[in-house]
């Protein structure tokens, strides 16, 4: 009884606010919308003057998100998809649900990248991540790796953004060897776990000499913990880029408040919160530049990224390559 | 009955009305893969070596617990209970802080100059299946002790019965009663592990059903293939359920006066050194780890974020809401299953039901009703209940069986029926239990047996949440503090109600 109460308490707050102003709903993951993520600065900026209410609703992560619309299909209340990466908008795109954002190609990525459905808001390269008091001399490619006795954690491609970044990432640089690649990083691989925080937790906890995760990890203990042990070790084959990007649906509701936000993704403000927030570049560098700490971090000179769909086309393959590889 | 009726429509509507869900939305069952085979067989021999030991080893533990006393034995017993309420990601820090390639054990080999063990492979899933579940079998195996009437006991003394004697007289018939159902309630929590097998197993030859179901959902989004996954997870609890129910038989001891029991533990030193290192080795490998996680995160406890300490109240009310729809589906269900066998069926079905599949059909059959953020408290609510109750009733049924069994017919004869019977018989008969049930359902929702991903919304997050979102913040620190505040405060719950109950026992 409470409980509907409650319930019906609710669904009325809801139905009252929509009458005051009109409500834009975006439709991302978790850690964009904890109070250390960008979006409580994100929202206080943007609701100054567009006479509106802005909505994050959270669906866990990346992939969680595409399953999110995937079940939701037309259905759904988001006018703003953010936080997708390149890995993923092939499926996205093939849902005809987004519409084309007409803005201009992000000018600060790494290599170039245009697509008609989808603006890039961050990005950053996949690294291997160590502490310098435990590991002087990190390996200086996958093979170096696969041949010392260096320890690594991973994440498991099925279930985290990270480590399908890492099979695409082996994939892209080594192809129809990169079965034997895995092979070789099999005595390496401490564990492999679900997502990318306990991945992290563990290597923090000492638990293996080096973990998957950004290169822009360091920045972190640099900034918030005055730590500068940790630093991403740069790899000769080039590093997998994570793109992360955001699309306007079809269907909203609010065609001219999505638009207006999709533009403000590239403003000063949003993405002057990014590198502290999302620990991720930002797509276009505000006027103040990066923090400092970013100028410390490994800039790997070359780049690797599959397409949309040579990332959709791959990830089965290289799965079961994976699979076999490391399943003895 | 109607109350047991309406709890086993309202469980089979939650387990298989989502599974339909799922496969409505698909249009259909998919077809499962030769991956997902492999999966299936890893996970049922996990499983079934798991629940093997866990039950194997409570035997000494929960008999050498019950016939000696000594300061402290209550506070040990407590204590004792504790992993099984832990969340799996704290347990899996508490056991790499002892067992991990940087933990205490591996120290102490290497200042001995001993080559390092590693914990991570097939042996580490089941040793933290073993540590999480020893306790619930232990507390089992403890009640059915504590439950041969000590009439019985007393006969057994003045027959001068030797151990021996005393364990084919009494303890085995109430272990024949017991053991089944306490094994098929573990081998069901180890079959359905997803978070523990795959952090502890090492790579993909330790996948679960439950990681294959989240490829299915994630990876692929083949749902039709997952609610083929759901419906094998199902079929698999059924197997295991008749499996189980063919092996246990009534213990028949009649009803006793309820008199205290007159402890006269056997004599001899070397059973006495035998019961002591059992105690101690038992108490070690479950307490240490536990220790472990307390050591970090309580330091930085007081720096914690006001949203962490929110996010522990409403955590709170969740556990108590979800404690109380327990008890009301668990006992009735109880009551019900001491006469007819099929309500436990209904009962122990939610124990397979996969988070995934609960969640995403929930959100399917819900997200037409109102928007899935303001229904994820009331939902969560709703899932940790349903997702405590195969333990609750696993806690209520051997007293229930024994209440059926021996004061059936009296209170039929006295007239006793409805709200009288409740009040005078059933509740006072079943306080012990009761107690545990309920603290080990407000302890389990503390831990939200579910990630309902779908329904989460980090501004109304749970702790557990919580503690996931700063670990997502690099906030690792945080994170730990978390965690203790977790395991505190499950840990009170779960003593509150178990003191309560065995008080209202005396």
């Amino acid at each position: 009884m409470r409980l509907s109460l409650m319930l019906a308490g609710f669904l009325c707050a809801t139905a009252a606010q929509a009458q005051d102003k009109p409500v834009l709903t975006v439709l991302t993951y978790d850690s964009f919308v904890t109070e250390w993520g960008p979006a409580p600065i994100i929202e206080e900026v943007f609701e100054r003057d567009c006479g509106c209410d802005l909505r994050f609703v959270a669906a866990g992560d990346g992939a969680a998100l595409m399953a999110r619309l995937l079940l939701e299909g037309d259905k759904t209340d988001a006018d703003v998809v953010l936080g997708l990466d390149t890995s993923l908008t092939a499926q996205a795109a093939a849902t005809g649900l987004f519409a084309p954002h007409g803005l201009a190609p992000a000018p600060d990525l790494p290599m170039a990248y245009d697509d008609a459905l989808f603006t890039p808001y961050d990005w950053g390269w996949f690294a291997f991540v160590y502490d310098t008091t435990r590991l002087a001399t990190p390996p200086k490619d996958f093979i170096e790796l696969g041949a010392s006795d260096v320890k690594i954690v991973i994440q498991d491609p099925r279930s985290s953004t990270p480590g399908l970044g890492l099979l695409l990432w082996v994939k892209a640089a080594y192809g129809d060897r990169a079965g034997e690649v895995w092979a070789a990083l099999a005595d390496n691989i401490v564990t492999v776990t679900p997502g990318w925080s306990e991945a992290y937790g563990l290597f923090l906890e000492g638990e293996a000499d080096m973990v998957l995760s950004y290169s822009t990890s360091p920045a972190y203990h640099v900034i918030a913990e005055a730590d500068v042990t940790k630093e991403a070790a740069p790899f000769g084959e080039g590093h997998y880029l994570q793109i992360e990007v955001a699309g306007r649906l079809a269907a909203s509701d609010q065609p001219e408040l999505a638009d207006r936000f999709m533009a403000f993704i590239h403003s000063p403000a949003f993405q002057g919160t990014i590198p502290e927030t999302n620990w991720m570049y930002p797509a276009t560098t505000s006027p103040a530049g990066l923090p400092l700490a970013f100028e410390w971090l490994i800039w790997p000179e070359k780049s690797l990224l599959m397409s949309p769909q040579e990332a959709q086309a791959a990830r089965g393959p290289a799965l079961a390559e994976w699979r076999a590889a490391l399943a003895r | 009955m109607l109350p047991a009726r309406l709890a086993t429509l309202a469980v089979l509507a939650l387990v298989l009305g989502t599974l339909a869900a799922v496969a409505w939305q698909a249009g259909g069952l998919g077809a499962l893969q030769a991956a997902d085979l492999a999966a299936a067989r890893f996970t049922v021999v996990q499983a079934l070596i798991s629940a093997t030991l866990s039950v194997a080893l409570a035997v000494p533990v929960a008999r050498a617990l019950h016939r000696r006393r000594f300061p402290g034995r209550g506070a040990l017993v407590s204590l004792m209970g504790a992993p099984f309420i832990l969340p799996a990601v704290v347990a899996v820090m508490g056991l790499l802080a002892v067992f991990g390639r940087a933990g205490v054990v591996n120290d102490a080999l290497a200042a001995l100059g001993q080559p390092r063990i590693s914990i991570y492979g097939a042996g580490g899933v089941v040793l933290a299946h073993v540590f999480f579940n020893l306790p619930l079998a232990t507390r089992l195996l403890l009640h059915g002790w504590q439950a041969i009437p000590s009439e019985r006991m007393r006969l057994a003394q003045s027959l001068g019965f030797s151990p021996k004697a005393t364990l084919r007289h009494l303890e085995l018939p109430m272990l024949r009663a017991t053991l089944p159902g306490a094994w098929l309630a573990i081998f069901l929590v180890c079959l359905a592990s997803f978070a523990v097998a795959l952090t502890l197993g090492g790579g993909p030859a330790a996948t679960t059903i439950e990681l294959a179901i989240y490829q299915a959902f994630r990876f692929d989004f083949d749902l039709a293939r997952a609610a083929s996954l759901g419906l094998l997870q199902v079929a698999l609890c059924v197997a295991a359920f008749a499996v189980s129910a063919r092996i246990a038989l009534p213990q028949g001891f009649g009803a006793g006066l309820d008199r205290r029991a007159v402890l006269a533990p056997p004599l001899g030193w070397v059973l006495r050194v035998q019961d002591g290192v059992v105690m101690g080795l038992a108490a070690a490998f479950l307490i240490v780890p536990m220790a472990a996680v307390l050591l970090r995160g309580l330091p930085a406890l007081s720096g914690l974020p006001v949203s962490v300490w929110a996010a522990a109240g409403r955590s709170l009310v969740v556990a108590l809401a979800a404690t109380a729809l327990t008890l009301l589906l668990a006992l009735p269900l109880a009551l019900a299953a001491a006469r007819q066998r099929r309500f436990e069926w209904a009962g122990t079905l939610p124990l397979v039901a996969s988070p995934l599949v609960l969640g995403t059909g929930l959100f399917l059959l819900l997200r037409g009703f109102a928007a899935p953020a303001t229904l994820a408290l009331p939902v969560t609510v709703a899932v940790n209940a349903a997702l405590a109750l195969p333990f609750a009733l696993r806690t209520l049924l051997p007293a229930a069986r024994t209440l059926q069994a021996d004061y059936d017919r009296l209170a039929a004869s006295l007239g006793l029926s409805g709200f009288a019977r409740l009040r005078l018989l059933t509740l006072p008969r079943l306080a012990r239990p009761l107690g545990f049930a309920a603290g080990l359902s407000a302890a389990l929702s503390m831990g939200d047996l579910g990630v309902i991903a779908l329904f989460a919304d980090p501004t109304q997050a749970t702790l557990p949440l919580q503690l996931y979102a700063l670990m997502g913040a690099y906030r690792m620190a945080d994170a730990a503090a978390a965690a203790s505040l977790l395991m505190v405060l499950s840990f009170a719950l779960f003593w509150a109600f178990d003191r309560l109950g065995s008080h209202a026992d005396a």
